[in-house]
């Protein structure tokens, strides 16, 4: 497998943000050849994550800064860290993200917090610090084992 | 939101015509969808073929369009391409829908 140098990536906050860093991650991860799976499930943590930045962390367009993933390829997967500058985590740390039941009358179907349960699904060793101005959020997706 | 309807014996087809329904989109896809299925046929079948991509928000708004139908009316999912089946998979909803992994399938199965 080919051996991945460590990349960072920054994209100032929009409603497009997202699709736009999503691309460039995946784009600077094809040296790794990851499966249809492998690529869903980074795909899918960092969407989850960076939405929850645009949303609650930059929720006012005219102040949007910045959010950077920095990844570094290890031989237990890829470890990202995730920052922003944004409003804090309101509890100072992440949400348990447990799963919604689905078993309920139709008129009560979640139709979201699905998010958090995703990332922690699918997403390992996830960790939140608040330093000084800066959200801070470190993980590790089990792909590209070596 | 690119969306195609048609209607086909007592069925209304509407496939997704995007790569992905995700945070960016997801509001303007509820309602695409809410126009598309307003009257019409009681069951309706989202052909998610040719999307390679939702997010939690995606699956929200799909799961809203169905609320949207009411109890007296069904929606099945067909053609789900592999990262959307997963979603479905891992946060359940797969047992809310009736997925099929094709359209014609759908259709051969709701037909009768």
């Amino acid at each position: 497998m080919a051996n991945l140098p460590p990349f960072e990536i920054s994209v100032k906050s929009s409603d497009m943000a997202v699709r736009k860093a999503l691309g460039q991650f995946l784009h600077a991860l094809q040296p790794l050849e990851l499966s249809v799976e492998e690529a869903g499930t980074v795909e899918l943590v960092l969407a989850e994550t960076l939405n929850n930045i645009v949303e609650h962390a930059y929720p006012d367009p005219a102040k949007a800064g910045y959010f950077t993933i920095a990844c570094a390829h290890q031989k237990d997967g890829l470890h990202l860290q995730v920052t922003d500058q944004g409003l804090a985590m309101p509890d100072g740390t992440t949400p348990m993200g447990q799963r919604v039941s689905v078993d309920v009358e139709l008129g009560d179907l979640p139709e979201g917090g699905f998010g958090w349960f995703l990332i922690q699904d699918l997403a390992k060793d996830v960790s939140y610090q608040r330093v000084g101005s800066e959200n801070q959020l470190t993980m590790r997706l089990a792909v590209a084992v070596q | 939101m690119q969306l195609s309807t048609k209607t086909e014996e007592q069925l209304r087809i509407v496939s997704v015509k995007e790569d992905r329904i995700d945070a960016a989109v997801a509001l303007e896809f509820k309602d695409a969808m809410r126009v598309e299925t307003e009257n019409g046929p009681d069951t309706v079948v989202l052909d998610l073929s040719q999307v390679q991509f939702i997010d939690s928000s995606g699956l929200g708004a799909i799961v809203a369009a169905m609320k949207s139908l009411g109890a007296e009316r069904k929606m099945a999912l067909a053609g789900l391409t592999p990262t959307v089946e997963r979603v479905f998979q891992l946060t359940r909803m797969d047992t809310v829908f009736s997925v099929f992994s094709t359209l014609d399938g759908a259709l051969a199965e709701l037909q009768h």
